[in-house]
């Protein structure tokens, strides 16, 4: 199987001099293309920033990251955008959807940012809403849905661009127990197919059977990876 | 992504509209200040306004503007007429005399004698009466609204009725009688214009060596006015300015010995920083509250320069509006107040100017807010 994310030595401090602080602190770590990765561990102990070098939003200090063979590093400004607008889906933990925009408009804008033509852009959008259990919502604003629902759109936002990498940050934090689990179920059976890989941050433990393997990490490092929930 | 922009700046109702307030203050002070500044500057020069047929203007070396009369002798007009490339030159008096009215007040005057041959320099728009009639015995044309207003005929019983045509009025001690009514522009002051020939105006003036105010000349055809000044200069020694030179002079001496400027663009510098901070704050505010979604966008691929691009949509979408809007409350203003003694001109240089300042608002607090965006870190959105 195809390896989508290669991370091989990775650190990242904050700050400089005394106030240095750092948050990963020399990560080892292979995702595999087509699996559903989630990264665990206690708040603080560097998953958020993990998965932001990951998606290229921020610069490791040292180490190698590549997704998809891409070398993150040998990517500047306006490059990295452009790649992280045609590679990756994102689910954020508040949603991050526009309240001014209706649900298809919100799930177009991946596809705005691409140029694709805006009537083409929310059609395919309405699509996409059908496949995740929203085809009758299409026109509802943000501030009009549930959280469920938000957070479907949200997915239905990640996918419509056909990335090859989704990154989630804490997609059930926000939800209840049984819409948590509906979501994940969503997104493993929409989300995951062919060589299209799942990275998502959690401390959700009732999500983590979900997963195709489980990478622990505490103090800036990845303890431990296990293949299913009871292995913790 | 223009379309995302604009909803989200329509979006939310309570800043959009915050945000259009604030440019439509600055725009409407700005742009009515300004107008009420050029319309007042305007009356400044409305005699030369009033007197489109000449091209050059000659006068005493020493004038500074066009109330400023220092008399030349009779003969500067036979000098004047004796320059080459001068199709025709005439005398023009102006002074300020006192007239009085039929109820014993008296009331200043500006009397304009025009040439008795040629009636060049008469008023071009009558509205009762003819400009020929001036040739008749004691004939005055007086401007409509000193008839309706300052030279009203006072009534028996107290009350007021427009001076006509027939009616009679004393200046300096001489008779005058109104053969016609005028439309002219609105002198600085405001004071009433009466109209009457050159000779006939010299015989209503002070006794004085010399009486002749201005020259006024045409060029010839094919003479370029500014080089016929140069000839009447270097002939006669005195001073010669096209009409267009002449005008500006006179705003000038204006702009520089009144307060006039000063006051009028404190007005205008208030608007400008009024309308920048409102609407800038707003708009600040506005990315502030959106700077999430900002990062979000950011994060899913939108480059600084895209982000650059919307913003700007969205400063230029309400800087426009608010222009628009406040242009169009100051032009009411003027619409509404056209019969008051206000001044208000609205050429559409002001309009380029007022929407220049607005444009510059819009840009700074545009500007704020791009600076703001372009350092924002997109890991942001991971922030909860």
């Amino acid at each position: 199987m195809q390896t989508a994310v290669n991370l091989r030595g990775v650190k990242k401090s904050y700050g400089a001099g005394e106030a240095r602080v750092p948050a990963l602190r020399g990560i080892d770590l292979d995702v595999k293309a087509g699996e559903l990765l989630m990264l665990v561990g206690p708040s603080g102990c560097g998953k958020t920033t993990l998965i932001s070098v990951i998606a290229g939003i921020l610069d490791q200090d040292e180490g190698q990251c590549s997704v998809f063979g891409r070398d993150m590093g040998g990517l500047r400004g306006a490059q990295k955008a452009l790649w992280r607008g045609s590679t990756l889906g994102f689910v954020f933990q508040a949603f991050n959807l526009l309240p001014s925009l209706t649900a298809a408009e919100n799930v177009a804008v991946p596809l705005l940012l691409r140029d694709v033509p805006r009537k083409k852009a929310v059609e395919k959008a309405r699509e996409m809403l059908e496949r995740v259990g929203l085809g009758s919502r299409t026109e509802s604003r943000p501030s009009q849905l549930s959280g469920g629902q938000q957070q479907r759109v949200a997915i239905a936002r990640a996918l419509v661009h056909e990335p090859r990498l989704i990154v989630c940050d804490e997609p059930t934090s926000a939800l209840d127990h049984q819409t948590g689990a509906s979501v994940m179920e969503l997104m493993r059976s929409v989300a995951l197919g062919g060589e299209r890989t799942l990275v998502v941050v959690t401390h959700d433990a009732r999500i983590f059977s979900f997963a195709d393997r489980i990478a622990v990490m505490d103090d800036g490092r990845i303890s431990k990876i296990v293949d299913s929930a009871s292995q913790l | 992504m223009n379309f995302v922009a604009l909803k989200m700046l329509i979006g939310d109702r309570a800043k959009y509209i915050g945000i259009l307030i604030g440019i439509t203050f600055a725009s409407l002070l700005i742009t009515q200040q300004s107008a009420i500044f050029t319309g007042i500057m305007s009356r400044t020069f409305a005699t030369i306004t009033d007197l489109p047929t000449p091209d050059v203007w000659v006068m005493d070396e020493k004038v500074q503007y066009i109330d400023d009369i220092k008399p030349l002798q009779d003969t500067e007009l036979y000098r004047v007429r004796g320059v080459e490339g001068v199709e025709w030159a005439t005398p023009l008096y102006k002074g300020l005399l006192k007239a009085r009215l039929s109820n014993g007040n008296f009331q200043s005057c500006v009397v304009i004698g025009v040439d008795d041959a040629t009636l060049i320099g008469a008023p071009i728009q009558m509205v009762d009466g003819r400009v020929e009639d001036l040739r008749q015995n004691d004939a005055v044309i007086v401007d409509e609204r000193s008839a309706k207003g300052k030279l009203a005929r006072v009534l028996p019983d107290g009350s007021r009725a427009p001076l006509r045509i027939g009616d009679s009025l004393e200046i300096n001690d001489r008779r005058g009688v109104v053969v016609g009514i005028c439309k002219v522009s609105r002198t600085f002051q405001s004071q009433p214009v009466v109209y009457t020939t050159f000779s006939r105006a010299t015989s209503f003036a002070p006794r004085e060596r010399k009486l002749l105010s201005f020259v006024l000349a045409k060029a010839k055809p094919g003479v370029d006015p500014l080089e016929l000044c140069t000839r009447i200069s270097a002939a006669t020694g005195l001073r010669a300015h096209t009409r267009e030179d002449f005008k500006w002079i006179t705003m000038q001496y204006f702009l520089k010995y009144t307060g006039i400027p000063i006051n009028f663009g404190m007005s205008v510098l208030l608007g400008f920083l009024v309308g920048t901070i409102i609407a800038g704050q707003t708009f600040f505010n506005f990315t502030l509250d959106n700077l999430k979604h900002f990062g979000a966008l950011k994060a899913m691929g939108a480059t600084n320069g895209r982000l650059v691009r919307m913003i700007l949509l969205q400063a230029l979408l309400v800087g426009a509006l608010g222009w628009g809007m406040g242009v169009g409350g100051a032009a009411t203003f003027g619409r509404l107040t056209s019969t008051t003694e206000l001044a208000f001109r609205m050429p559409w240089q002001l309009l380029a100017i007022s929407g220049g300042v607005v444009l510059i608002i819009c840009s700074l607090s545009a500007l704020i807010c791009i600076w703001k965006v372009a350092r924002l870190e997109p890991a942001i959105v991971f922030k909860g």
